[in-house]
């Protein structure tokens, strides 16, 4: 698979990562060999196998839904670039 | 005195609990030495102040039935710190200051150990030579040109260089174990799910693992004995019993089958590291191991499949970055999404950038299939392999790293090369399995090469006992000159 331009414009919206104009050409490059690299397991037939996500044979463990912590707000709102009183400050985003 | 910081973290301890040095005056020859040896650019943050705070409260009620009473340590900068900035090697999280610790740092405290600092790494650890961090690149004390090796390569630059007794490191694809091999150290990659990975920067949650780095395996048995353990706070954390790992260390290997993967063997391996690998096959053998030819056949594909599944992951944990509830904020931007999009694109590096473009990629509408679930199913193959040999042997030998520490500059513009330098790592992050990288020998210009040994699920005891017996019968010598003083 080739990466071109247009490719990574869509990929970086998708990912919201705006790219330098001028960066997107060497990107398109490395992604390329990249790619190229990666499909390489095209050539192993996988059609009978079952996908591993998760290398623990036992299921997710499961907890009573009880709030064991909260009233960390103020320790969760310290880290904020942008805050009013008790709100995460963001651009406006209703007209 | 300054000798005392050259001993191996195990014999440091020996002179904490027999009281022939205070914690306090240990925490200084440090101090002094971390001070002098900037050059290395090894720590991002340190914190004296706090450290010898710690020490004098040690001192002056010393508990010295703890497992590392009094020790000061540096560690990763992708382990969480209350108070005490995390900076995951970016620019997104350079004023960060967390309010909760780390599960694996918390089981360090508690077991007496102080913090001195915070290491260098990869941007959100990823990268083979430490030259991705926002904070620079981390020079190797083995020589002045050359990279320490990444992820964890201020880790590895730090011990290496009496920084630090003893260190921990994340090792998502041989984070761990190719800084340890770059540097002469130890380095050991836990079973998935053995230590906790709550408060650590997630980069690929189904493989990212904390482990020890230190000068040898009696003080790695120590290290992992104390951060190891079931943390309900991850939830793929391993319900188990802990292991006193230190206290178990033997040196009797006699009648271990030790496997030696033939697929290991690739194209155009440097004829050092395939002595390297003939020695540690002799050394094992002379110990009563006996050598069995094996074959993991799906060895090629494990690269291919890493660069789908850990991009994929990163792209996903890498999301919360969005410069609302913590870390960078970008100044410009009129609405919503172009704040986002800046954000990202002033906060992130170029690597980071790369793998988050792979990873969106890999898992848009369309190319899922083609892809990621392609790649999970490489991944079981690859597993397979190992449990398919794990029935008929006990641990495999394979070299570490394809090649010594290479120079400053050398892979950065063909990530490709800098990818295939975790040829012999990533397969055990796939698999989930323990693995451990020993110094074993010079190369001709005299840089440490390592080797690896690769054990069965949980059986981190096993190949701390191989590497113990090994370390004996090596006679490995380090030959740091101290030339950046």
């Amino acid at each position: 698979m080739s990466i071109d331009k247009d490719k990574i414009k869509h990929i970086s919206k998708l990912a919201r990562i705006s790219l330098d104009s001028n960066k997107t050409e060497s990107l398109a490059k490395d992604l390329t060999s990249i790619f190229k690299f990666i499909e390489q397991l095209n050539e192993l037939n996988t059609e009978k196998v079952e996908p591993l996500s998760s290398i623990l044979n036992t299921p997710l463990r499961s907890r009573e839904d009880k709030i064991d912590d909260g009233k960390i707000r103020d320790k969760i709102l310290k880290n904020s670039p942008k805050k009013n009183e008790e709100f995460f400050v963001v651009p406006k985003v209703i007209e | 005195m300054s000798e005392i910081i050259k001993k191996n973290l195990s014999e440091i301890i020996e002179l904490l609990k027999k009281k022939e040095i205070k914690s306090e005056e240990l925490v200084n020859l440090y101090i002094d030495k971390i001070n002098k040896s900037k050059k290395l650019n090894s720590y991002i943050t340190t914190c004296f102040e706090h450290t010898i705070q710690k020490a004098k409260e040690f001192d002056k009620k010393p508990n010295i039935n703890s497992l590392l009473p009094g020790v000061p340590l540096a560690i990763k900068d992708l382990f969480c710190t209350n108070g005490f900035k995390t900076t995951a090697g970016s620019k997104m999280l350079k004023n960060f200051i967390p309010n909760y610790e780390s599960t694996v740092t918390e089981n360090l405290w508690k077991e007496g150990a102080i913090l001195l600092g915070k290491l260098n790494c990869d941007e959100y650890a990823m990268g083979s030579s430490n030259e991705t961090s926002h904070f620079g690149n981390v020079i190797n004390p083995v020589a002045k040109d050359t990279v320490p090796g990444g992820s964890s390569g201020g880790s590895a630059s730090a011990l290496a260089a009496d920084l630090t007794p003893a260190t921990i490191g994340t090792d998502t694809g041989g984070s761990i174990r190719q800084p340890a091999s770059f540097t002469g150290t130890v380095g050991l990659k836990p079973t998935y799910g053995l230590c906790s990975r709550w408060g650590i920067v997630a980069f690929a949650s189904s493989l990212d693992q904390a482990g020890p780095m230190t000068k040898s395996v009696k003080d790695c048995s120590i290290m992992l004995e104390a951060m190891a353990g079931f943390d309900k706070k991850d939830s793929t954390s391993i319900e188990k019993k802990k292991e006193n790992y230190s206290k178990n260390l033997k040196t009797d290997i006699k009648g271990l089958k030790i496997g030696i993967p033939k697929e290991y063997r690739v194209e155009n391996m440097p004829k050092e590291i395939d002595e390297l690998w003939n020695n540690g096959k002799r050394i094992l053998k002379d110990l009563g191991a006996e050598i069995i030819d094996i074959s993991l056949p799906h060895t090629k594909y494990a690269l291919p499949t890493y660069y789908i599944v850990a991009p994929a992951e990163a792209s996903s944990n890498l999301a919360r970055y969005d410069g609302v509830k913590y870390g960078y904020r970008s100044s410009k931007g009129n609405d919503l999404i172009e704040m986002y999009m800046n954000t990202r694109s002033e906060g992130f590096g170029d690597e980071v950038k790369r793998r988050i473009l792979i990873g969106t990629y890999v898992l848009s509408s369309g190319y899922y299939d083609a892809y990621y679930l392609k790649a999970q199913k490489v991944r079981q193959l690859i597993k397979k392999d190992f449990d398919e040999n794990f029935g008929k042997i006990d641990a495999i030998l394979t070299p570490s790293t394809p090649s010594s520490a290479f120079k400053i500059g050398e892979k950065t513009n063909d990530p490709i090369s800098m990818y295939l330098n975790d040829i012999f790592t990533v397969p055990v992050n796939l698999a989930g399995l323990p693995a451990i990288s020993i110094p074993a020998g010079l190369d001709k210009k005299g840089y440490p090469l390592g080797l690896q040994l690769i054990g069965k699920t949980l059986d981190e005891q096993n190949i701390l006992n191989i590497a113990y017996a090994f370390e004996k019968n090596c006679n490995f010598k380090n030959e740091i000159k101290n030339w950046w003083l």
